[in-house]
């Protein structure tokens, strides 16, 4: 029982923030309610038995990810956004096809899928598992995302950096 | 004990809030928040499935998605550095030309 009032005080904390998130028209208001979103989320994940995910969640996403997102919004003095017309086809066809979808999905979910109660603690999340699992079964795709990781950080910093500043160290390799 | 059925439809839920605000928003910042927020929500059904079937790769597989969207922030904050920096402007409406 207290797992369900847990589970839905934190799940409707992440509704609120993802509704919020799309009703905001200043982007910083976004931005602080994903944190929330990613925070309560974090607390769904210790109800799942995954401390070591809920941490890295917390610590990568509502740390690390949105930090580079609220630094940016910052450095680029991002304003209210204007809004642009929609188009009418748009609304007449897409309101009921996702009002269509969304009942099929629930109802699909709710009745139809063989579900059963996830107890708490059932799993074994704990980091000695998970790390041999990672290093063990996982090694060549580890491998392969450090390798993303290095290409993304080059790339990152050839696309941020100034044109100008490029071509003064390419000057300054040659002299 | 919670169903299962809750987180997927919780996972479900945030993922088309994603969809939705990739398609309605204007601003290139928050577009790019959707997405992490699709993102959330298919991690939060791959825990869900991981602790359903109690197989822990569910769990790693949240890692790998973690570290992709990090690669993909680091990259698209870049860009959208860079694309304001031409355009002097966040609004996708009015990025709509290859070159200047």
């Amino acid at each position: 029982m207290l797992h369900l009032i847990l589970f839905l005080f934190f799940g409707a904390i992440c509704v609120a923030g993802a509704v919020n998130l799309l009703v905001q028209s200043h982007p910083i208001n976004s931005a602080l309610s994903l944190i929330a979103v990613m925070a309560s989320l974090a607390a769904e994940y210790l109800l799942l038995g995954a401390e070591f995910v809920a941490a890295v969640q917390v610590i990568v996403y509502a740390g690390a990810i949105m930090v580079l997102f609220v630094i940016t919004i910052m450095l680029l003095n991002a304003g209210v956004e204007e809004r642009s017309k929609g188009s009418r086809v748009a609304i007449l066809l897409g309101i009921p096809g996702v009002l269509i979808g969304g009942v099929l999905v629930a109802w699909t979910l709710l009745y139809r899928s063989n579900t059963q109660a996830v107890p708490i603690g059932a799993l074994k999340g704990d980091p000695v598992d998970i790390a041999r699992l990672l290093f063990h079964d996982f090694l060549l795709p580890f491998e392969v995302t450090s390798v993303l990781i290095l290409i993304a950080i080059m790339g990152a910093v050839v696309l941020a950096s100034r044109p100008e500043a490029l071509a003064r160290g390419a000057r300054k390799d040659e002299g | 004990m919670v169903p299962l059925s809750y987180y997927l439809l919780l996972s479900g839920i945030l993922f088309a809030c994603g969809v939705l605000g990739f398609l309605i928003k204007r601003n290139i910042i928050t577009i790019f928040m959707s997405i992490e927020l699709m993102l959330n929500g298919v991690n939060l059904s791959f825990v869900a499935f991981a602790a359903r079937w109690h197989a822990l790769s569910g769990q790693v597989f949240v890692f790998f998605v973690m570290v992709v969207a990090a690669a993909e922030a680091a990259v698209g904050l870049a860009i959208i550095i860079s694309v304001y920096r031409t355009r002097e402007t966040l609004n996708v409406d009015r990025v709509n030309l290859l070159k200047l």
